[in-house]
């Protein structure tokens, strides 16, 4: 069970643009790895990052193989209004995790 | 332009009052953070972005839920995981039980065994790091104190002289190194003093979590001898004796390293 770390303030004031920090554990293994036996060890990657707040799409990330183990994205958000800040991680062999935030303008 | 320099000032003033193992001693000792890169230095100061964090999240989770034959938790018996605060600076320390010296990972496991009855997860996996790393993350600033006693006077000696004992093919000690060559580089990486601070640590190379243990088996590795299993006395003598060799040093369990 993966579980996320966000860091994401709980109130805001209206118009201010804050930073989200987010961590998942995952391997990130690229699929361009041998393994013992020489056989390619096959891909497993978060594939995607998907962050909405109050319904709308704030972000959207694809990830690639190029990526390092435990991925850490950071990005900036400019609320309105009060809103929940929902962030979805899906990716291979059905890996999903996700995480939300309840973020009150002020 | 004065903006950006005063913000430096600050994350400058923080990672001190962080006492996140900058720390350079008047007697030369080092801990390995002081000559990380400053990229390095930010990723562990700060616990958002240290991926460690992950797995001392999961531990937090395993502190809480109940396992085993007995349904046991760790909260069960000890409470709140601040009750650990202060255990991982004196480990590894002498069970009068078992009549042995365990390090902390050692110990978490005998509890494991006889109280919640339940089977030891492989040594290096995740939820026996994640927990040794919430345990020991709950000393983090404390400073070392290795305590003493019979079999820990006699671990830490048997320790010293694995220490200085020169094996592999390569034909190094540990010392050749991390005492008489710390501070120069190896192929291009630079030569710490090796001071045990902050373990279990994230290190970039395992794009993981790994022990103490896992880092002295990594090395000797490096000088082509065959390493200890994982939870050989030997290796647990080397803890004892690098834990009194840091003694007084702050712990920044996790750390990260490159």
């Amino acid at each position: 069970m993966a579980i996320p770390l966000v860091n994401a303030p709980a109130r805001v004031r209206r118009g201010e643009v804050f930073e989200v920090k987010t961590l998942v554990a995952h391997p990130m293994e690229t699929g361009f790895r041998p393994g013992m036996n020489g056989t390619l060890i096959p891909r497993d990657i978060v594939q995607r990052l998907r962050c909405r707040f109050a319904g709308a799409d704030v972000i959207d990330v694809a990830l690639s193989p190029a990526v390092a183990a435990n991925p850490y994205v950071a990005f900036h958000v400019r609320a309105e209004r009060s809103g929940t800040l929902e962030l979805t991680w899906t990716g291979d062999n059905g890996f999903s995790a996700s995480h939300s935030v309840a973020i009150a303008v002020e | 332009m004065k903006r950006p320099a005063r913000i430096w000032a600050i994350l400058v003033v923080a990672g001190f009052a962080a006492a996140a193992g900058a720390q350079t001693a008047t007697d030369g000792r080092r801990s390995g953070f002081a000559d990380m890169s400053p990229a390095l230095q930010a990723i562990q100061r700060d616990d958002m972005s240290n991926p460690a964090m992950l797995w001392v999240a999961e531990g937090e989770a395993q502190w809480n839920a109940r396992a085993g034959n007995a349904g046991k938790s760790c909260a069960d018996c000890h409470g709140a995981g601040e009750s650990m605060r202060g255990v991982a600076v004196r480990y590894p320390a002498f069970d009068a039980k078992a009549r042995t010296v365990v390090d902390l990972d050692g110990r978490i496991d005998r509890c494991r065994n006889e109280h919640q009855r339940a089977s030891s997860p492989a040594p290096e996996s995740r939820p026996r790091l994640a927990i040794a790393a919430y345990v020991a993350f709950q000393s983090r600033g404390m400073a070392i104190a290795p305590p003493t006693g019979g079999s820990l006077d006699a671990a830490a000696i048997a320790g010293e002289a694995l220490y200085r004992q020169r094996l592999g093919q390569l034909n190094l000690s540990c010392a050749q190194c991390h005492d008489e060559r710390a501070g120069g580089s190896l192929a291009g990486v630079a030569i710490p003093q090796a001071h045990p601070t902050g373990y279990p640590l994230y290190r970039s190379e395992w794009q993981g979590l790994g022990s103490l243990q896992r880092r002295i088996r990594n090395c000797m590795t490096g000088v082509r001898a065959e390493p200890y299993p994982f939870g050989a006395p030997e290796l647990v003598e080397l803890e004892v004796f690098l834990m009194r060799r840091a003694a007084g040093m702050a712990w920044e369990t996790p750390a990260v390293r490159p």
